[in-house]
């Protein structure tokens, strides 16, 4: 957290609050509750996590212990139960396509080609913009993920991991503020995953949007980061521990892994897991 | 070559699959599994025809001994052994007087076949001589504003069928506009859905005469004063009503079971209710709306034999029901013929059903 104290200018929100103006996601207080017949199970408590601009997240936490809970109450399809979230100052109060969310599933509507997929978000951000300047900004992220030829392809025609590509095209194409990341690569083998990876740090790195990701590898944690957050297990998870990852950027795969400070923080995040 | 890729492409999608062997067969080189796969696929199914016809050979020619042994002793025991005599020797002697009435043989049904395509050819002519007849008469009638000379013949099994293919269609085409919208909007609200569904239970399992009475009710007062074609209107009202039940089902199920992810993306892209509904409800749940109206249309195809033939409306129903009253010596090969006729029509009826339902459905990879 100490970036926080670097901030100096600031900004007022809706509701008179100041923030430093180098956040762009400020969780705050979180809770979550679930009812049940045996009375509330509470998933979060008193979680807070302020996110920079321009700062890539990854989360890493035991399965169930509510990361997914989090991310998809701070896309909005989740409700809150207590505290509060702010983009920019301004509370979440529902989904919006200032936060893309790519999900774990590709999630494509299967019946429409790739750049239909894309432009079905490009549409809904910019309705002013030419027909063919909307075709042009999906064209031109669906190039960036390496899907030149398939633009007309029927997305059940694809395969998963060109699946998910498009998945991160049409969450890049929209211009999001904040771009969500909910295990995105879980479902790929190994190969296909690295190969995203790359995709993904490589658009990344172009854009700077600010990003929230999670995921269940420490090596993937490590490599896209700025910063690792390590969730405590539920019931009442909170943030455990957060590592700072100083490797510069751009980066690339072969410079992480022979980075003198690589196995030092693979240590730090495996033994926060196993305890 | 690109022909046969194409032929077999057609074949496959409108569920003739089993065709596939014999377009094989015949491009390219066939191999020793086409071979196999001919006998497996063609040969078989050809042996199981003709057992089917050899069975009912067998059964039919059974009836008719019984039939035929039932006519003589009661010949025998009401007027004695010389009436018994007589009536069997003209049994063998085939006069149609004293024939036994009873299930025809397969032979009889195909000769009845034969002479219902003869007496249609008749009809056709006769109704062609009548229009030419006519022609001059009719033009200046209408031109005098009076109603034209219509053919008022008696219609012929041809003019049956297409009489019910009509009324199935426009039965099918009211059951579609009344289900769909209606099962897209009771399954997109859940409240709806839960109010709306004891009528669905209760209505879904109602037997297709009591529906044409109650369609019966309501058209007779409704067209009392116009000279509109009403049995034909209650006929096709009722197909529609009894048919619509499965499509709005599906409807609303398909509608309200939406992979929630897609929900989610198009909650993430605040996509208007509009768009939502036309760019991703609708296409994701047109699978099982397709399913919804192939069970209509054959349910259509079934209901409308039984309620043309209460409704007194012309078709094959009626034709089946006339023959049967008929009761002349080749009535009971017709209404065979009938059956076959109806059975092969509802099975073409549902190929086009799938391949349209192929056509639309997102699960083909039909971009490979």
């Amino acid at each position: 957290m100490e970036t926080l104290s670097t901030n100096t200018e600031t900004i007022i929100s809706e509701n008179g609050i100041q923030y430093p103006s180098k956040v762009m996601l400020d969780l705050h207080n979180l809770k979550k509750v679930y009812p049940t017949p045996k009375g509330d199970y509470v998933v979060l408590e008193d979680l807070n996590l302020q996110i920079m601009k321009e700062e890539f997240i990854t989360i890493i936490g035991h399965s169930g212990c509510g990361k997914t809970t989090m991310l998809s109450m701070i896309a909005g399809l989740n409700p809150i139960s207590g505290g509060n979230i702010a983009v920019l100052g301004n509370p979440v109060k529902g989904p919006g396509p200032d936060r893309g969310v790519i999900f774990q599933s590709p999630s494509l509507m299967p019946w429409m080609t790739a750049l239909e997929n894309v432009l079905l978000g490009v549409n809904q951000v910019f309705p002013h913009a030419s027909k063919k300047e909307r075709k042009d900004i999906a064209k031109y992220y669906l190039h960036k993920v390496g899907l030149d030829g398939s633009f007309d392809k029927k997305a059940i025609a694809l395969s998963q991991g060109m699946q998910q590509r498009v998945g991160i095209a049409r969450a890049f194409a929209i211009k999001p503020k904040v771009l969500l990341l909910d295990e995105p690569f879980g479902m790929l083998d190994s190969l296909t995953r690295g190969e995203l990876q790359d995709i993904l740090i490589e658009i990344w790195n172009k854009e700077k949007i600010t990003a929230v990701m999670i995921t269940h590898d420490v090596d993937e944690a490590i490599f896209l980061a700025d910063r690792v957050v390590m969730m405590t297990s539920g019931p009442k998870a909170k943030i455990g521990d957060i590592l700072n990852i100083d490797f510069e950027r751009p980066r690339t795969r072969k410079s992480v892994l022979e980075h003198n400070d690589y196995y030092e923080y693979r240590k730090h995040l495996i033994d926060f897991l196993e305890h | 070559m690109k022909q046969s890729i194409t032929l077999s492409k057609i074949t496959q999608l409108m569920g003739f699959g089993f065709l596939k062997p014999i377009t094989v067969l015949f491009s390219g080189k066939p191999q020793r599994e086409d071979f196999i796969n001919f006998l497996k696929k063609i040969i078989v199914p050809l042996l199981s025809i003709v057992l089917f016809v050899g069975i009912w050979q067998a059964g039919a020619s059974a009836l008719y001994n019984k039939e035929a042994n039932y006519k003589i002793e009661k010949a025998l025991a009401d007027q004695g052994q010389v009436a018994a005599d007589e009536m069997k020797a003209c049994i063998a002697s085939g006069e149609i007087s004293c024939q036994p009435n009873t299930l025809p043989s397969p032979a009889q049904v195909w000769t009845s076949f034969k002479t219902l395509i003869k007496d249609h050819k008749v009809i056709s002519a006769d109704k062609l001589a009548f229009k030419e007849k006519t022609a001059a008469m009719n033009a200046k009638r209408v031109a005098a504003g009076k109603d034209p000379i219509t053919y008022t013949g008696r219609p012929s099994f041809v003019d049956q069928i297409v009489t019910s293919l009509k009324t199935v269609f426009a039965g099918f085409l009211l059951a579609l506009l009344i289900a769909v919208p209606i099962g897209i909007v009771i399954g997109l609200s859940e409240t709806l859905r839960s109010s709306f569904n004891w009528l669905i239970q209760i209505f879904k399992p109602v037997s297709p005469v009591v529906w044409l009475l109650l369609v019966f009710m309501i058209v007779k007062t409704l067209t009392k004063d116009s000279n509109s074609d009403s049995a034909f209107i209650i006929s096709f009202i009722s197909v529609g009503l009894c048919a619509m039940w499965a499509t709005l089902v599906n409807t609303a199920m398909g509608v309200s079971s939406v992979d929630k992810d897609y929900i989610n993306v198009a909650k993430v892209l605040k996509l208007g209710p509009m768009q939502k509904v036309f760019k991703v409800i609708l296409p994701s749940s047109l699978p099982l709306i397709f399913t919804g109206l192939r069970i209509t249309l054959s349910v259509a195809w079934m209901v409308l034999i039984a309620i043309e033939l209460l409704a007194q409306s012309p078709g094959l129903g009626s034709f089946v029901w006339e023959e049967f009253q008929n009761g002349a010596i080749d009535s009971n090969s017709k209404i065979i013929v009938a059956m076959f006729i109806i059975g092969i029509i509802g099975f073409l009826l549902d190929r086009i059903m799938l391949t349209i339902q192929n056509m639309v459905s997102f699960n083909k990879n039909e971009g490979v």
